[in-house]
Order: structure tokens, then sequence, then C-alpha cells
């Protein structure tokens, strides 16, 4: 387990999100610290993506605070929380195929050189970054259509890089992927939690989830539904949290049991 | 990915290498002429036809029209299809910024026939100054576009319709400016002065297109030296310098075997450097400058495109703007062939013409795909098949089958060689 710093880089306190009749998010809490992995969990519609949305700046929270290193910070709209060093990969990669690997890494924060493109500076960096992600590419020169799903997702994450932000957020980086493309995916979140990044990783995969989180928050109808240390959890308990199966057969079993012995 | 040794190493171990190996699946071109076969082999495979359609498909035209009239590879009448294709050929530029977006302007045609119009009601009703009238044509023809790109990128009007409305309403308002007499003669000075058919660069002089040729040759020449300096001081992989020289060469060969062409008649007709210099800037635009690759990215994902900060709409109604612009530009240069505004401008096949160029030179209907060169390569075409079958004294009724037999074929390599291209994962 990597060392966990003191105040968190990010942390909702109490935030809740309706959406006309529907209350999606009830005092949710969550925090991320620097060089952490937190696995965001739950069923469909446990508001999953809301939160996440919420973080990213798409809506913005209707009560609750969000804080920012310990200051209480506003996120209203997507470049609010890129300003502050928030970097989303959303499920469906939104890259463009006809583009490059360069081109579609600087999309929208091109390198200038003299007013032109500074096409050189960019394919250096490119390959840098890569190269400290262990990605491969073919090449940084061919367009994004040439590359397979796994690749893609290495690249959309390594495009939520150039920004150099300090909080990650994964929306199901591996839901489409196969057995090869998964583990490149987790050996890129391990290493962005070896620079310090924090990382909110959102997946429906135990196997993912237990192989690389350090925390496992559980989202359940919209409310905090308990939150894990990895270690020392199993994969029943989290599944519990998420179905709300807390009230079985086998909890009550347990329950007469620790009566009876008193 | 290869190797699952050296991925799950631990970073901080092992510093990463200053040029990353190759991964082994990369087909990399081998080092000399064999290399270029085989990377030339398996790009006509994978559908990434590029420009070879066009080359063909114009040896092809040449040599049939040769058979038919020995006057068509004459230099006069080389003069002649270099001179008549700028004007649609700024048509064809214009459309390949909004084929690059995937969307089409139909309105081209009927905005450089109004183009006409307004530069004849301004200098010769209205007596402005030659050249204000210009800046004020131009102008005009960039609002129109920029209503267009409005209704389109803001209202959500597909553009197809947008345009097909404009192409029908500014024909009408062309007629209103010419209601009466049906047609103005411009007089030859100002900008028309040099776009005539009597104007040719540096008064014919023979010195006049090889000095433009070898600006030509220089240029590439010296962009991709400096190119390949930096590129090698970077550690990225750069042009060897036999690619460059290959380049090179065979620029300076078609460069010069024109110039010489071009200088047995006339020289090189002014219509034609105009429509040269504004390709070069063009390309500049749209390969280099942040604008550009806005573009491609509007026309390869919209979503992509938004969420990289892109303002599309922005974006999207700045093309169409060009694309009037061009358009009022591309009218100027016809009126120029004739020194008349009449009814007819802008009228029959000049709106396929203009799009069967763009496609034809390679640029796709589909979007994020193309060049403006394109414009250049489909002109000579186009132009080459016109005055072909003017030379023949084919009817016109011949001369649209043909043109349109010519576009039907452009668009099916288009198709083709995109669903190639999807199915060996190109695009």
């Amino acid at each position: 387990m990597v060392h966990v710093s003191a105040t968190p880089v990010l942390a909702l306190r109490g935030v809740s999100k309706r959406f006309g009749a529907v209350q999606a998010l009830t005092d949710v809490e969550l925090e991320v610290h620097a060089g952490e992995v937190v696995a965001l969990v739950g069923d469909n519609g446990a508001g999953k993506s809301t939160l996440v949305k919420t973080i990213a700046g798409v809506h913005p929270v209707d009560e609750g605070v969000i804080e920012w290193e310990g200051r209480s910070v506003h996120i209203n709209r997507p470049q609010d929380a890129q300003g502050l060093g928030i970097a989303t990969v959303y499920q469906d990669l939104a890259l463009c195929d006809n583009l490059d690997v360069v081109g579609n890494l600087y999309l929208g924060r091109e390198l200038l050189r003299y007013g032109s493109l500074d096409e050189v500076t960019m394919e250096k960096r490119s390959r840098e970054l890569l190269n400290t992600l262990s990605i491969r590419i073919p090449s940084v020169r061919i367009p994004i259509a040439s590359l397979s799903g796994g690749q893609r997702q290495v690249v959309a994450i390594a495009r939520a890089l150039i920004g150099e932000p300090k909080v990650v957020i994964l929306d199901e980086p591996t839901a489409a992927l196969g057995v090869e493309q998964t583990a490149q995916v987790l050996d890129l979140v391990e290493r962005l939690r070896e620079r310090r990044l924090g990382v909110i990783l959102i997946s429906h995969n135990m196997a993912d989830v237990t192989a690389v989180a350090d925390t496992v928050h559980v989202l359940r109808l919209g409310k905090n539904n308990g939150a894990f240390p990895v270690k020392g959890t199993t994969n029943e308990q989290i599944i519990a949290a998420i179905t709300g199966a807390t009230d079985n057969a086998v909890t009550r079993r347990l329950a007469r049991n620790a009566e009876a012995t008193q | 990915m290869s190797d699952k040794t050296t991925m799950h190493q631990p970073l901080d171990e092992v510093p990463p290498p200053a040029v990353a190996p190759l991964d082994p699946r990369l087909l990399v071109r081998e080092e000399g002429f064999k290399g270029y076969l085989t990377e030339f082999k398996r790009k006509m495979k994978g559908g990434e036809l590029g420009s070879l359609p066009v080359i063909v498909a114009l040896i092809i035209i040449w040599t049939i029209f040769q058979l038919k009239d020995s006057l068509f590879l004459s230099s006069a009448n080389m003069v002649n299809i270099c001179y008549f294709m700028a004007g649609t050929g700024m048509l064809a530029v214009g459309l390949v910024f909004v084929l690059l977006l995937g969307e089409i302007d139909l309105s081209v045609a009927s905005v450089s026939g109004l183009a006409a119009a307004v530069f004849a009601s301004l200098s010769v009703t209205h007596g402005v100054n030659a050249w204000v009238a210009v800046v004020l044509t131009v102008l005009t023809g960039i609002a129109i576009g920029a209503v267009h790109g409005f209704f389109f990128a803001k209202i959500g009007v597909p553009a197809f319709v947008v345009t097909l409305a404009g192409f029908l309403g500014w024909t009408g308002l062309m007629q209103w400016l010419l209601r009466g007499t049906g047609s103005l003669t411009i007089q030859d000075k100002g900008l028309l002065h040099v776009l005539g058919q009597r104007s040719f660069f540096m008064n014919q002089s023979i010195a006049g297109a090889y000095i433009l040729a070898t600006l030509g040759v220089a240029a590439l020449l010296i962009g991709s030296l400096i190119d390949q300096t930096r590129r090698r001081a970077a550690g990225v992989p750069y042009r060897p310098t036999s690619e460059i020289l290959v380049r090179t060469i065979a620029l300076a060969v078609v460069a010069y075997v024109a110039a010489y062409v071009l200088n047995k008649s006339a020289g090189v007709p002014n219509a034609l450097v105009i429509f040269l210099a504004t390709l070069v800037i063009c390309d500049f635009v749209l390969r280099r400058t942040t604008f550009g690759r806005k573009v491609f990215a509007v026309g390869g994902s919209i979503e992509a495109a938004r969420r990289a900060g892109i303002n599309v709409a922005m974006i999207r109604i700045v093309v169409f703007a060009i694309s009037g612009g061009f358009a009022a530009i591309g009218g100027l240069f016809l009126a120029g062939q004739t020194y008349t505004a009449t009814l007819q401008a802008g009228t029959g096949n000049l709106l396929m013409l203009a799009i069967a160029a763009a496609v034809i030179g390679g640029t796709s209907l589909f979007g994020g795909r193309g060049n403006v060169w394109s414009a250049l390569l489909g002109m000579l075409v186009i132009q080459s098949i016109q005055t072909g079958l003017d030379l023949l004294n084919m009817d016109q009724s011949i001369q649209y089958m043909i043109t349109g037999a010519v576009l039907l074929a452009a668009v099916v390599v288009d198709s083709v060689s995109r669903r190639t291209q999807r199915s060996s994962g190109r695009a």
C-alpha cells in the first residue's frame, strides 16, 4: 500500500443532488488522497455516474460542499473542474478517429511555435508521456482508427494526463476490454498512483476493483453504503453492501448465534 | 502488450528509454526504394488511395482527348485549361472546408452568380472604386455563408436544406439585382483586370513561369530540410534525405515541365497564380494552425471536439463563412472570364463541377479526410474534360451526362475506399 497524505486532495461533504422528483444523491461523503485509488461501486442507478458528473462539473451540486486540498470550492462548469486539476475519462472515449495519436492527445491545447502548430515538440512530449506510462502504441503518428480498444482506452487516459491533473476519474475503463487490455489499463492505474495522483475508479468488476483499489466506496440508492479498505475486506462484504443484502438468512443466523453465545 | 515482463516493472526502477522500442507488429517501412514499393502496395490494399485515382484518371482523359484531337495537349490549350479552372477551383476550395466537416454547401454556385451581380452593380451602377467593390463583394459572400452557418449550427437545420434554400434565394436576389437589363458589363480594371483572359504573370515573360516553379521547388526542399533538422534534434522519426530528394525532384519535374509547356504559349495566367497562392495559404491554415486542427476534429467526432473545449458551433459558422467567401471570389473569377455579370452566372452545372472537383481530388464526402490540393487535382480533371469536349464540339447535353458520370465515379471511389479503409482498420 502506498503512503496516503493527511489532507484529502478532493473531498465531498454531504453532497446532495436532485433531478425533478428524483433524489439522485443524498448526503454523500467521499475522500480522495494523493496517491490513492478509490473505487466507486454500486448497482445500476446507484448514483455513481451522477456523483462523477458533479465532480466533473457537468451537474452542479444542490447541497453540500466540495473541498479541494482542504478549501471549499464551487464546481459549476466542466472548465472549473479542469482548472482545479480534475480530469475525467468517460466511458465513451470521445477520440477523433481521423486524427493521429499526437493530434488527439493535444486536441484543444495544441502547442504553438510562431503561431503555427509545433508538431515536433508535441510528438516528442507524446512519446515521452507514453513511455513513462509504459504504453505501447505502434506509432504516435497513426490514426486512432487503427488502434485496438485497449490502446484507445490508454490513449484516452494519457490524454487526460496532458493537463497535469491531480485527480483522474475513470468511468468504467475496463468495461469493453479483453483480458490483456484490462491488465494493461489496470497497470496504468497503478502507474497513476505511483505518480501521486488521486484516482476515482468506477467499475462493476470486483476483480478489477480488488486488484488496484486502496479503498472501496459503495453507493446504494444515492447514499453512502459503506467504505471499505480493500485489504481485509472480502468480495462478499462489498457485494452485500452493493445489493443491500445485509439482512438475509446468513446474517440473521450469525446474529442469532451471537445472541445465543451471550 | 507484447512483452508482459516489462509492463509490470515499476516505473522508478527502469528509466524509460529515450526512444520507445518499436512495436513488433508495426509494419515499419523498409529502407530504400524497395520499401517505397511495399508501403505503396500496402496502402493500395488498405484503401489509402491518396491522389492515385486522380492521376490515373488524368492520364486516361488526356490520352483519349489527344487521340481524338491532336490540339488537346498543345501549349495554347493547356494555358486555356489552367486559366479556366481557377474560377470553379475557388468554389471547390471553399467546398473542401465544408466537406472536411462532413457537410455540404449547395449554395456556392448561386452565391458566385450573386457575387458577380453585386460587384457589377456596385462598380458599374453605383460607381464604387473597383478594389473597394471587390472587398465588399467578398464580404457579402462571407456574410451569406455565416448566415447559412448560423441556421445550421445554432438552429440545427440540416446544412443541405439551409444551403438549398440559399441556392434558390440567392439566385432570386441576383435576378432582382440584374432586373431590367439582364446583364451588366464590367470594366476591365482593378482585380478584374488581373483576372482577365489576357492577363499573365510578369507580362508573359518567359522568366515568370520558371521563377514560380523555382519558388515552389525551393520552398518544398528548404521546408523539408528544416523539418528534418528539427525532428532529428528532438529525437523523433524524420524523413530520410533520400525521400526528401525524391519528393523534391518529382515536384521539380512536374513544375518545370508545366512552366515549359505554358511558356511555349503565353505563360502562366494570373488567375492560376492567385489560385495556387490561395491553395498554399489554405493548406497552411488547415494543417498547421489550431483552427485547421479544430476543423478536422469536428469532422472526425463532434463529441470529442466538444469535450476538448472546441466551440463546435463557431467552427461550423466560420467554415460556412469561408465557403461563402470563396464562392464570391470564384464568382469574380468567373465574371472576369467574360467581363459581364449575367443571369446565367452560377447556373447550369457549376455547382456539380465544384463538388465533383473537391471529391475527385480526394476529399471525402464523409468528413475529416482530405486536403485543399484536391481542389487543384480535381479541377485539372474537370477542366480537361470540359475543354476536351468543347474542342470536339460536343453538345452541352453530352457534357452534362459525362460530368454526371465522372462525379458518380468519384463518389464511388470515395465510398469504396472508405469501406476498404474501415475493414483494414484505417477509418
